[in-house]
């Protein structure tokens, strides 16, 4: 905040101080602030006391199947569906993974948040290595718990079994990882002074960015296998993976561009004059300028790209949204309240993990603003 | 142009489909050691995964019928969920064995497609739900009603052909999803919803009060769903077709999951080929001659499969209708076990 507002506030409050004055000053202090207001209180009170009630008060916590969730002489009027969320949920989490292998994704998962808060938590000591277990041991690590490795004892789990959440993080983790730095090479590639590598990473570009997600999927999931024999054709999900990595990057290729160009040309011509190689003037002083300016914009492609993984219910993998759809024809649980509290965890779910993303975004900026600064 | 497109497209896929199926399909599926099945994953009573992850239905049972025939173990089974534009992708590009997944036979599909439909395991086609207040016990009652309809489907226009060839008078209402269709026939926007009457079923449950609405007799067309498999196998073909026979075959000498082992011993000379107790039969297919036996101690026969996905011992509490036997007054008919 500019100086200027700080000392307006102050001034605003010694003239009108206590609680009236905190109303007058934020809530109605024109007409058609007050109007506004006004609006908003009665939206709220129109909406919040049936939701809660939906949600909360009349919600079925717990039965045996769709009669508890059906209206009755005690619940004319159920709510929520809370017992069939319960039942399902393990299959909302893991899909098809074998039970008594379940062990091996909860320990996926931990290793993930530890490399995430690892790396994104910006006090934590040695986030050198952090990054090396990020961006090294993880996948490696993630691999062998997930899909198995025999000669250790971890029976193979077949891609086809994977399911819920565990595929819904397994694509946008990867997608997140690898479309950064590809994003990153593809958009020095298209300001590059080499005509053949930029005419690459231009055609490449313009023809991901001009084809929807849903066609690269259509055909890495259908038209690839007819090409290739059986044995050699990847693995469904697999090919879903590079599908969505690949379009990723090349939109992040374009936010990154949007960065470089965003650096004065001083920046460029001073790196040059200190004698820095190419490499070294993108890596310690293009790049980092460039990404902090773009910052947000990535964290927008990030969030963009996590809620595109639903997509990849098309080619039949059953990511988080696709297993809850899958459960709510579960003749044994389906009754009118069903679908809508399916739906509300998949919205949950997935405002909680974007709104996240995006916190952590607002609070970088504010760092690298302050650092801006000194 | 689309056209040729569309026939350039159909003659990659026909040509590749045959040389793919040249492969001994049964000997694959051997040296894997389990069946490879497309399924639909989310379509209640017929092919969809419990809250363990387990997959369960009608056409699911199917599926684990072959795998115990083949290896005597109903769970060497991989499923595959596919979408209704890729599973014929899936079946030709040999990803799947078999394709059982409440799959329409017609004869573009039969004949340009490179595919063969062995046998028709589900007797399916669009039916009426009305309202119990509306007092109609048949569709040929429903002149002047305004019908609920998904759009772009062909529900649809199997709906206006029979309200034309009936001469009644016809207020279609459509729809962009099913969900929306349902929505308003409950809020009463409609007199009635039509679509297939195996989805009728699990849709019903869905409403508020599924008791206050039935399902009228009369089915508008012919939907007979079939497992599919790659032409030009025609052992593999021969042992997905008798399979179902043989499912059928069961029901009618009364051999049943429970009964299997004492009919072993039965003096009735069908039963006695049938489980493998006379003659090489299973054999000729390329299995053992036990393989009846195998499906129906495993996984039962075909009345049993039925009533426990989709018929009483089910929520969904479809009745047999066409898919009675044919000693019943149904269409399913199995040939001699001989």
């Amino acid at each position: 905040m500019s100086a200027i507002g700080g000392e307006f506030r102050v001034r605003g409050a010694a003239a009108h101080a206590g609680v009236f004055g905190w109303l007058r000053a934020n809530l109605f202090s024109s007409p058609a602030n007050a109007a506004l207001t006004l609006v908003c209180i009665l939206a709220i009170a129109w909406i919040a006391p049936p939701l809660i009630r939906f949600l909360f008060l009349d919600a079925v916590w717990s039965g045996e199947g769709r009669d508890a969730c059906l209206a009755s002489i005690a619940q004319p009027h159920p709510g929520a569906c809370w017992a069939f969320v319960r039942v399902w949920f393990s299959y909302f989490v893991y899909g098809s993974y074998p039970m008594g292998e379940r062990w091996r994704v909860d320990l996926f998962f931990l290793a993930l948040a530890l490399g995430v808060v690892w790396l994104s938590w910006l006090s934590a000591p040695r986030r050198d290595v952090g990054a090396g277990y990020f961006f090294i041991a993880l996948p490696i690590l993630s691999f062998v718990l997930l899909h198995g490795a025999p000669l250790i004892g971890l029976a193979v789990v077949p891609t086809a079994l994977w399911g819920g959440v565990l595929v819904t993080v397994v694509v946008a983790a990867i997608g997140m990882v690898f479309s950064l730095p590809l994003g990153i090479l593809l958009a020095l590639a298209r300001r590059s002074d080499m005509p053949v590598v930029r005419l690459f990473a231009v055609a490449f570009i313009e023809f991901v960015r001009g084809v929807p997600l849903i066609t690269v999927l259509f055909m890495a999931s259908v038209m690839l296998p007819l090409f290739v024999p059986e044995r050699l054709a990847p693995d469904k999900l697999l090919r879903a993976l590079i599908g969505v990595a690949l379009f990723a990057s090349a939109y992040m290729a374009e936010v990154v561009r949007g960065g470089l160009v965003a650096v004065s040309r001083g920046q460029y011509e001073a790196a040059r004059a200190l004698g820095l190689t190419y490499w070294r003037m993108m890596g310690l002083v293009i790049l980092p300028q460039a990404l902090g300016v773009t910052l947000p914009n990535i964290v927008n492609t990030f969030i963009g790209l996590f809620k595109d993984t639903t997509l990849v219910f098309v080619v039949g993998i059953f990511d988080f949204l696709r297993t809850i759809e899958a459960a709510r024809a579960d003749p044994k649980w389906t009754a009118p309240t069903t679908t809508v509290t399916g739906y509300v965890v998949a919205a949950l779910f997935y405002f909680v993990c974007c709104y996240g993303m995006s916190r952590y975004a607002r609070s970088v900026e504010a760092r690298l603003a302050r650092a801006g600064r000194r | 142009m689309k056209r040729l497109a569309t026939a350039i497209a159909f003659a990659a896929v026909v040509a590749f489909a045959t040389q793919a199926a040249s492969a001994q399909t049964l000997n694959a599926v051997k040296n894997r050691g389990e069946l490879v099945c497309g399924a639909n994953g989310t379509l209640a009573g017929f092919g969809m995964p419990d809250p363990q992850g387990k997959w369960t239905g009608f056409d699911v049972d199917f599926c684990r019928a072959i795998a115990a025939a083949i290896f005597n173990d109903p769970t060497k089974v991989k499923f595959v969920p596919l979408t209704a534009k890729d599973r014929f992708t899936a079946l030709q590009s040999g990803e799947i064995d078999v394709l059982s997944r409440n799959t329409t036979w017609t004869l573009s599909r039969d004949a340009a497609l490179g595919l063969d439909f062995p046998a028709v395991t589900y007797y399916d086609g669009q039916g009426f739900m009305v309202h119990k207040s509306l007092k109609v016990s048949s569709a040929l009652e429903l002149n002047g009603a305004a019908v609920c309809v998904q759009q772009g489907t062909t529900t649809e226009l199997n709906l206006a052909d029979y309200f034309r060839t009936h001469h009644m008078d016809l207020k279609t209402v459509t729809f962009a999803s099913a969900d929306e269709a349902l929505k308003a026939y409950e809020t009463g926007r409609c007199d009635s919803y039509t679509t297939d009457s195996s989805g009728l079923y699990g849709e019903r449950l869905q409403l508020a009060e599924p008791s206050e609405h039935i399902v009228l007799p009369e089915i508008i067309s012919k939907e007979p769903l079939s497992p599919v498999v790659r032409q030009g196998d025609n052992q593999w073909t021969d042992i997905v077709r008798w399979t179902h026979f043989a499912m059928i075959d069961a029901e009618e000498l009364g051999v049943n999951q429970t009964n299997v082992d004492e009919k072993l011993k039965s003096d009735d000379p069908e039963t006695r080929r049938m489980l493998g107790v006379e003659g090489q039969y299973g054999e000729a297919l390329g299995l053992t001659n036990d393989w009846v036996y195998r499906i129906i101690k495993r996984v039962g026969n075909y009345g049993e499969v039925f009533e426990r996905n989709i018929g009483q011992g089910s929520p969904l509490k479809i009745a047999r209708g066409l898919n009675a036997l044919w000693t019943k007054g149904g269409l399913q008919y199995g040939p001699p076990f001989r």
